[in-house]
């Protein structure tokens, strides 16, 4: 084995353990931040300010009896969530999570070695990160088919849609900063981004960012959107039937698709992780993505679930037709 | 639409009768263009952003000047009126420290759920004394006659609350529920009918008068 593909593995280790871990802290900080824009406290007592909440609800995770129903199909019902925390994890191969940087020369055995910023620098990353985050739609399809119950079926139709639905808008949308850019690969899009706050994306296409954040909110299932486990409807959709760590495995999927369409959002949109002024990229790609992060959180605090035609009505009748006039004006803009 | 064009009937009844003043909702088209038009507008009218705009106050509010609702409850516990019915008390007499049940049995028998036993017997002064009074809490419902009909203010009803127990019958002591005699000055008085909560002047809110 050459230097380069254990690099990768180090590095594809290092991202998997702080993304899971991140993944549960976000658990925290969605609670934490929901019960104080509530006038609550949130978790308090396991731990300092309940830090230590993330550890007690993994044991109960872990220890949970794992149930399943008598008539479901055992082994599409176990895959099922592999494919939701799996698909999540594989995104982030292409996704640049840190600037390059080069290990400190004092270090013993790696000192010196040049650490890019992604996994794997594919020249058609965007579209892979898509790609697989869309093949994420057969955990909760298969979950709710699976699980015979009245709840997860209703839940995985509305995956089906709404998943289906809003990768066209989330694809079209992206589709106009491409066009600008002139490639795929998620460090091209970095890179052009590198000459100040001014040469930002998001000045050239507020509209696509706009359309970029609806359809990655409907994307991720969260609140304005989240109608596959919609509780005062359909109980808890498409996890109604699962328990335990298969359940967990859902729940880190879908934090981890969240950090990934923060991470998107952050690198096309919003400058990636080049320096600014004197402000670091790490911080500044850290905090942009916290951001997003927050962004996700601070919308479930504010605003109300959407109906299923509505949101419906939304995506083809308004987010789309923005999109595809967004990509020909793009489009006649660059051809002149 | 048959109940939509009664429920306006209703509405321009009550209108009349009730002097009510209506919101100008203006109308709400429900399709083509007109319903377009409308979603554009309430899109773009900033209101989803006031409604970001509030949960972010409320965070502010909650992180730095500690508007918060929460009650810890074990570890903090919100005053309770005087008026809560709760396990009762045996008061003592404040000169003396003697108790001051005359054992008139009067709680015994008014008390509709039975929950009270009492047995008295005249002492060597020829006064009447308590032997025995047992309060069976897990039938007691706490409607408060015994502390009503007493005419001595002998028993009342303290501020302990926290009585869950694991067996369904609780029987209280005369000597359980009688002030300690080294306690006899913390001995809380009933503050009467009507008394209002320590608490009350932070209870009441200003009442909203914007419209």
């Amino acid at each position: 084995m050459d230097a380069l593909t254990i690099g990768t593995i180090i590095k594809i280790l290092i991202i998997l353990a702080i993304v899971s871990a991140i993944a549960g802290f976000g658990t925290y900080i969605e609670r934490k931040v929901l019960a104080f824009m509530q006038r609550r406290l949130g978790p308090m007592h396991v731990g300092p300010y309940g830090l230590l909440q993330i550890a007690a609800d993994g044991i109960k995770l872990f220890t949970k009896e794992d149930i399943i129903p008598q008539n479901a199909n055992k082994f599409i019902f176990s895959l099922a969530p592999v494919i939701t925390a799996a698909t999540a994890f594989i995104a982030m191969a292409a996704l640049p999570l840190f600037p390059t940087f080069t290990i400190p020369e004092f270090l013993p055995l790696i000192g010196g070695a040049i650490v890019p910023s992604i996994v794997a620098d594919i020249n058609i990353g965007i579209l892979f990160i898509l790609g697989i985050m869309a093949a994420g739609l057969y955990g909760p399809l298969l979950a709710g088919m699976a699980q015979s119950n009245k709840w997860g079926i209703i839940g995985s139709a509305r995956t089906a849609v709404q998943f289906l639905s809003y990768e066209v808008v989330t694809g079209l949308s992206v589709l106009a900063p491409i066009m600008l850019v002139g490639s795929l690969s998620l460090i091209d899009f970095n890179d052009a981004q590198a000459s100040g706050i001014g040469s930002w994306l998001i000045w050239q296409q507020p509209i696509a960012f706009v359309l970029f954040l609806i359809a990655g909110f409907a994307e991720t299932n969260r609140t304005p959107f989240d109608l596959l486990e919609h509780e005062a409807e359909i109980i808890s959709g498409y996890v109604t039937e699962y328990s335990g760590l298969r359940w967990g495995m859902f729940f880190i999927g879908e934090y981890a698709n969240m950090i990934t369409i923060s991470v998107i959002a952050a690198v096309v949109f919003c400058g990636g992780y080049n320096d600014l002024w004197f402000i670091s990229g790490w911080l500044l790609f850290v905090l942009k993505v916290i951001f997003f992060f927050f962004l996700m959180l601070w919308v479930r605090a504010a605003w109300p679930h959407v109906r299923p035609d509505q949101m419906m009505w939304l995506c083809w009748k308004v987010l789309m037709p923005l999109a595809v006039i967004n990509i020909v004006i793009t489009g006649i803009v660059v051809m002149l | 639409m048959a109940h939509i064009e009664e429920h306006k009937d209703t509405q321009a009844i009550q209108r009349e009768k009730q002097n009510y003043i209506m919101l100008d909702l203006g109308k709400t088209p429900q399709f083509g263009i007109p319903a377009f038009i409308q979603v554009v507008k309430r899109s773009l009218s900033r209101e989803l952003l006031k409604g970001l705009g509030v949960t972010f106050r409320e965070m502010i509010n909650a992180l730095f000047k500690g508007k918060l609702h929460t009650t810890q409850y074990p570890f903090e516990k919100l005053p309770i009126a005087p008026r809560y019915r709760a396990i009762h008390e045996m008061l003592r007499l404040l000169e003396s420290g003697h108790y001051r049940c005359i054992g008139c049995g009067l709680c015994e028998k008014i008390c509709i759920s039975n929950c009270i036993a009492m047995e008295t017997r005249y002492d060597e002064n020829q006064r009447k004394e308590v032997s025995e009074y047992t309060i069976n809490f897990g039938r007691c419902i706490f409607c408060g006659y015994c502390a009503e009909v007493c005419p001595e203010l002998a028993i009342v009803h303290g501020g302990r609350y926290e009585n869950a127990s694991e067996q369904r019958a609780g029987f209280s002591l005369f000597e359980d529920m009688l002030t300690p005699i080294d306690k006899l000055k913390e001995q809380n008085e009933f503050a009467g009918f009507g008394s209002i909560s320590p608490n009350a002047d932070e209870n009441i809110k200003k009442t909203p008068l914007a419209y």
